[in-house]
């Protein structure tokens, strides 16, 4: 039993440090299968989970928190999208640029705003998305094989987690069964073809960096609201690049891009687990070494395991109707 | 005359200072196929997306069976019945030919009706117009005269009653080409209006019936295509009479020049491209080298002018061996008087971000007169490009003009008069007139022709039967590898198909 509650407790961390990267993913997939790179996800998460925090903490709403997040950050998707797609900037400039600025501004503001050096005040419950238990999952805790990971795995997460979940059949669905998916991937393909569709190119991926907006601010807003209380300085700690790398990892396809940052996750969740334990035959680890493993294992993952990655074609070229 | 199904009056379009189209008038009768023919820059392709929308012109006025129609987007076109299928295909290539012809046209927000509406759509194309080609299919899967069809589809998916097709022959090959102009015979029969695109000539004659000529931005002429000829149409095209044949006299041979034994080479994948060839090239020859695309002739030239690495054999230049390892340095064949012109202009012979002066003297930009101590001299560069460019009759004529702007004769003509003015011995060209309007072709092939008369080695390789008979004193057909014979520049084209098509070699075979 000592194995199924490590085993269980292990998942259960996985889940929770893959839903921001699941979220940042999603939100890079929906805007680079427009053809739009967007190196700018980490960004906006933070400034996302900055603003989330920072209005739930004086409104002390979760829901108006989560609102401004997603507001802030789609925001700021459309500077990226002004630079990139109104003005052809280069995308990778832009992207950095919008780190850049979230980086800095967070602080400053958190600092002007809170005086608590750049953290925003410890929200109260009211602020932050509590855990939601599904049906049943108390009177099902003792039930054999099943109750276990229905209680204690699937059970007792965020709101946050369940919509990142579920955001991966539906972006599915959006990219492979609609109107709109079908033209997002043509314009990350071929811009021209849309063109000359009589489809505009500019609003199409303008949308797609809307997309892109929401839901790095949900994977801010978790991280601000439901996994923490509250903001602090350069929390998302790399996390926008993570997706990335799970992104070209899954090769711009949602249900592997929801393995990738399972996977992902996992080391994460493994390497926290681990630390400071002896290892069986290896003895004792280092504990940078255990932290650097998910970064060793994207290298050599993306190196040489998954083969040719393939971008979207017009992936990081603005749209110029040739002469 | 039928009534029109397009008429354009006074229509003007300005890129900047170039005045691409001006006071153009047109008619185009309904239910026929009419033909747009004129050099590249001449405007065709500018005249024809103003009218799918894809630019407004500055001033004028489109009117589509008769009424005024205000065209500023594709989709007013769309809405207006006019179809246009690119040059460069415009399809998705990892989306299936459904999913492309769907695409702006799915009709609802959801897919699957518009898919399976769109799929008993083609059905009913294919069998009315015999545009046979798989739903399911991956366009990037699918070879050019498919991929073609697709947008031929995807125009009359919309409900196109005008299609205008620009440069539609240029990817294809002759059998594809054949069977393009039987479906738009085919789309003329059932009513429908076909706007043709084209610098070729051969392709006006076959297929049209009315045929507009366009140069410098200006419509010169409109003419029934059953009553002009080739000759007079390539008059209006450049604006001078046009020698279709190339006029040259009795050549002189002189020493061997280029020497080439037992050259074997293989391509990177280790398959062999070409197997045991010898051949001498004389002084004051040219030498033609016929074969059908992928025959080895690109893997020749390269091994003769030190880029590709040779398996076996000996190359002699001028009586001394070339370094066939594929470690020669290019540049040294060159101060050994030996230029080459690549087939491929845009990728090997350019490099099209650079200014039209730099393309001028690449490869031999490290000569004296082009350098002052370690730097380039660029006042001299500058000249030398301006003393090219009035030779060649290069245009535009600035030498500070971004090489990707030239039109495709223009280009070449930067790369031969770069090779051709440093005056080499041996001279290899391949393709030199591929993708050059009428007017280039033949300033290049006089170009060619004196270039033999001052006693130079030319060796020739084109896919153009045409070119190679016109211009070789000596004609090799390659096929699979190998020569498989020699003639004289009068056999006829029958003889050396069969040749090209290797069918003299199976026959030695057996």
């Amino acid at each position: 039993m000592e194995f199924i509650d490590a085993l269980i407790n292990i998942l259960n961390s996985t889940i929770r440090v893959s839903v921001p990267l699941l979220l940042a993913c999603l939100a890079g997939l929906y805007s680079e299968r427009a053809g739009v790179f967007d190196i700018g996800l980490e960004g906006k998460m933070l400034a996302g989970a900055f603003a989330g925090a920072a209005a739930a903490a004086v409104f002390a709403s979760a829901w108006i928190g989560l609102l401004i997040a997603v507001l802030v950050s789609v925001g700021m998707a459309l500077v990226h999208g002004f630079a990139s797609i109104t003005h052809r900037g280069n995308q990778i400039v832009s992207g950095v640029a919008i780190n850049f600025i979230a980086a800095g501004s967070t602080i400053i503001l958190g600092q002007a705003w809170f005086q608590q050096g750049g953290r925003t005040p410890s929200l109260p419950p009211e602020g932050r998305f509590g855990a939601v238990n599904l049906p049943f999952a108390d009177a099902l805790r003792d039930v054999p094989v099943v109750g276990q990971p229905y209680s204690g795995l699937l059970s007792g997460h965020s709101l946050l987690t369940y919509v990142a979940f579920l955001a991966v059949p539906f972006t599915w669905w959006v990219l492979f069964r609609t109107r709109f998916g079908l033209r997002l991937r043509a314009v990350g393909e071929n811009p021209a073809a849309v063109d000359t569709a009589g489809i505009s190119v500019a609003w199409l991926r303008y949308r797609a960096v809307i997309c892109t907006g929401i839901l790095t601010g949900l994977a801010g807003s978790y991280m601000a609201l439901a996994q923490n209380a509250g903001f602090v300085k350069d929390m998302t700690a790399g996390r926008g690049y993570i997706a990335l790398a799970a992104l070209i990892f899954a090769k711009w396809k949602p249900v592997p891009a929801m393995f990738a940052c399972l996977l992902f996750g996992f080391l994460d969740a493994l390497s926290i687990r681990l630390q400071g334990s002896p290892l069986p035959i290896i003895g004792k680890v280092p504990v940078q070494l255990m932290q650097a493993l998910p970064y060793i294992l994207t290298v050599i993952l993306l190196a040489g395991f998954i083969g040719k990655a393939i971008p979207p074609r017009a992936g990081g070229v603005p749209y110029v109707k040739e002469r | 005359m039928a009534e029109a199904a397009i008429e354009l009056i006074g229509i003007n379009k300005s890129f900047g200072a170039v005045r691409a189209n001006r006071d153009i008038a047109l008619e185009i009768p309904r239910g026929t196929i009419h033909g747009i023919i004129g050099e590249n820059g001449a405007g065709k392709s500018t005249l024809m997306s103003i009218l799918y929308g894809f630019y407004q012109a500055d001033s004028g006025e489109i009117r589509v069976n008769g009424k005024p129609a205000s065209i500023k987007t594709p989709n007013d076109a769309i809405a207006a019945g006019i179809g246009m299928v690119h040059q460069h295909f415009m399809l998705v290539e990892n989306f299936s030919v459904l999913e492309n012809v769907i695409l702006g046209a799915e009709g609802e927000a959801l897919l699957n009706k518009s898919i399976a509406k769109a799929r008993s759509e083609l059905r009913r194309l294919e069998q009315e117009y015999g545009l046979e080609v798989d739903p399911d299919a991956i366009i990037e899967e699918l070879p050019v005269g498919l991929q073609q069809r697709v947008e031929i589809l995807k125009a009359l998916y919309r409900g196109a009653e005008i299609l205008i097709l620009d440069e539609p022959t240029g990817v294809l090959t002759p059998a594809e080409a054949d069977h393009l102009f039987r479906i738009l015979q085919q789309l003329k029969e059932q009513g429908k209006t076909v706007v043709l695109i084209t610098h070729k000539l051969r392709e006006i004659m076959a297929i049209t019936d009315n045929v507009s000529v366009m140069r410098q931005g200006t419509m010169v002429a409109t003419r029934k295509t059953r009553e002009t000829t080739v000759e007079e149409l390539a008059e209006l095209m450049v604006g001078r009479r046009v020698l279709l044949r190339v006029e040259k006299g009795e050549a002189k041979p002189g020493a061997v020049k280029l020497s080439v034994k037992n050259l074997t080479v293989k391509d990177s994948r280790g398959v062999t491209m070409v197997d045991d060839v010898s051949f001498d090239i004389r002084a004051g020859e040219i030498v033609g080298i016929a074969g059908v695309a992928g025959n080895g002739q690109s893997e020749l030239m390269e091994a003769v002018s030190g880029i590709r690495k040779a398996v076996s054999g000996t190359v002699m230049l001028d009586g001394k061996p070339i370094d066939l390892t594929g470690q020669a340095d290019p540049g040294e064949l060159r101060d050994r008087g030996l230029a080459h012109v690549p087939e491929d202009r845009h990728h090997v012979g350019l490099v099209l971000a650079f200014d039209e002066s730099e393309n001028s003297i690449l490869g031999y930009h490290d000569k004296p007169q082009y350098l002052k101590g370690p730097f380039l001299n660029l006042d001299a560069i500058q000249k030398d490009a301006q003393e090219k460019i009035e030779k060649y009759d290069i245009r535009p004529a600035n030498p500070r003009l971004k090489t990707a702007n030239f039109s495709g004769g223009n280009q070449q003509k930067i790369v031969l008069a770069r090779e051709i003015e440093q005056d080499p011995g041996v001279l290899i060209v391949g393709q030199p007139t591929r993708g050059v309007d009428v007017g280039a072709i033949e300033f290049i092939h006089k170009r060619l022709i004196a270039m033999r008369d001052q006693g130079k080695a030319v060796l020739l390789v084109s896919v153009e039967l045409d070119e190679i008979r016109s211009l070789s004193d000596r004609i090799l057909v390659m096929f699979a590898g190998r020569v498989v014979g020699e003639r004289g520049p009068e056999t006829g084209e029958g003889e050396l198909g069969l040749l090209m098509a290797g069918v003299e070699h199976k026959e030695a075979a057996e």
